[in-house]
């Protein structure tokens, strides 16, 4: 505790860091995985071809994307990104297409029915009732991201990757705990918030 | 680029199986090991409710923590190696394979485990000839979560000394050489989507034919 005292700082600037990479990767991840997902829902092929290239990229590991970003982006914060980015595509696409599908065919033909056009049907009707599922996976994929940017620390993307390399290379306990703690705790409140907007979207979907 | 990376490669075999072989060894003790501790605890935890969830909490909170702190955290317990790495990844793989061994058998049809019992089934015969089979699917899903995280946890053991590929890729983006870099990074993609086919065809294979 003593230590955390002295270096609060240092903790507070890593965790901002940490958020401002994470909250950018996941948003980006959202608009291309809302586009994906709206493409790839009512088409089978379209969803098989999406998931394997999404999920190839998502089985790359993280150290191994990083370093093959380096000769195309270069070290720092936006290497971090495209690689979360890129990792995070898989689940949130699968959540988009998957919610929109799960949308009961009578909504949709009873949408139809009353003269609604496409996209008047997906803004109004399918992306609504999707939204919940696609909470989820956007809730998945925040916990997943914030416990790999920290990898993100050996590219100089800063974050709380930070603390953990500085306490390997000085053997300094502390230092690492306090960067796994923090980002321990930055993925805990990511998912209990998301669980709390996914379990709020789902009863108004009810009422 | 490529060029050159295969010509280092061509250049230090011996280095670089070796590199590979820790790797190899590495990930696939963590995984068997992972295995041998959270199937015989998931089972265990299946058939108590507040156990089960408890457990189930538990793994959910340790996934949260990531590889890189998990790995940094053995080097002060364990010390800097090959034998702290292995209990690392061992961690890492554990919450994956334990959440799906116990959602694999609670998901199980009560049905189909009244059954078995009204044939006469001892509770042993249950989780051998009903639970375990039935289960086998979810669990390998798990265990195909856990194969990729270990292979990519695995690149990181260089920084606790564990060795692998991450050595290569740590030591070209340390003197910024783009080709020993890809020495690393390109055959560590490639097992770690090989492991990802492997362990769903393992899946495939052993999901009982009246569950395909």
């Amino acid at each position: 505790m003593s230590w955390f005292a002295r270096n609060w700082e240092q903790v507070a600037v890593a965790l901002y860091e940490h958020v401002l990479i994470a909250l950018t990767a996941l948003a980006i991840a959202a608009a291309i995985s809302l586009v994906l997902g709206v493409w790839a829902a009512r088409r089978p092929r379209v969803f098989a071809a999406t998931l394997a290239v999404t999920g190839a990229l998502y089985t790359i590991p993280t150290l191994a994307f990083l370093a093959l970003l380096i000769p195309v982006v270069g070290l720092g914060k936006a290497n971090v990104i495209i690689a979360m980015v890129a990792f995070s595509l898989v689940i949130m696409t699968r959540n988009v297409a998957t919610g929109i599908r799960d949308v009961p065919g009578d909504m949709v033909e009873a949408a139809k029915g009353m003269g609604m056009s496409a996209r008047q049907l997906l803004a109004r009707v399918e992306l609504p009732l999707a939204l919940p599922v696609i909470i989820a996976g956007l809730r998945i994929a925040a916990v997943t991201v914030i416990s790999v940017t920290t990898v993100g620390a050996y590219v100089n993307a800063g974050g709380l990757g930070t603390l953990i390399f500085d306490g390997i290379a000085t053997d300094n306990p502390p230092n690492i705990w306090a960067g796994a703690l923090t980002a321990c705790a930055l993925a805990v409140v990511a998912d209990l918030a998301l669980a709390r907007l996914e379990d709020v979207l789902r009863r108004r979907r009810r009422a | 680029m490529l060029v050159e990376a295969w010509l280092y490669l061509l250049g230090h075999p011996a280095q670089f199986a070796k590199a590979l072989g820790v790797h190899v060894s590495l990930s696939l003790s963590a995984l068997a090991l992972a295995s041998l501790i959270a199937v015989p605890a998931g089972l265990h935890f299946a058939h108590r409710r507040a156990g089960a969830l408890a457990a189930i909490n538990v793994a959910n909170i340790g996934r949260t923590l990531p590889s890189l702190a998990v790995l940094a955290l053995a080097m002060p317990l364990l010390g800097t190696g090959f034998l702290p790495s292995l209990v690392a990844l061992t961690l890492i793989a554990l919450p994956p394979v334990l959440i799906n061994t116990i959602v694999g058998v609670r998901e199980i049809d009560p049905d189909v485990i009244d059954a078995a019992r009204g044939m006469g089934m001892s509770g042993r015969d249950v989780l051998r000839r009903i639970e375990l089979p039935l289960a086998v699917p979810v669990i390998f899903a798990g265990l195909r979560t856990g194969a990729v995280q270990v292979v990519s946890g695995a690149v990181l053991a260089t920084f606790i000394g564990g060795g692998g590929l991450g050595d290569f890729i740590t030591a070209g983006i340390a003197m910024m050489a783009l080709p020993l870099m890809l020495v690393g990074a390109i055959p560590v993609t490639l097992l770690s989507i090989g492991a990802d086919a492997l362990f769903g065809a393992l899946q495939r294979q052993l999901t009982p034919r009246g569950l395909q």
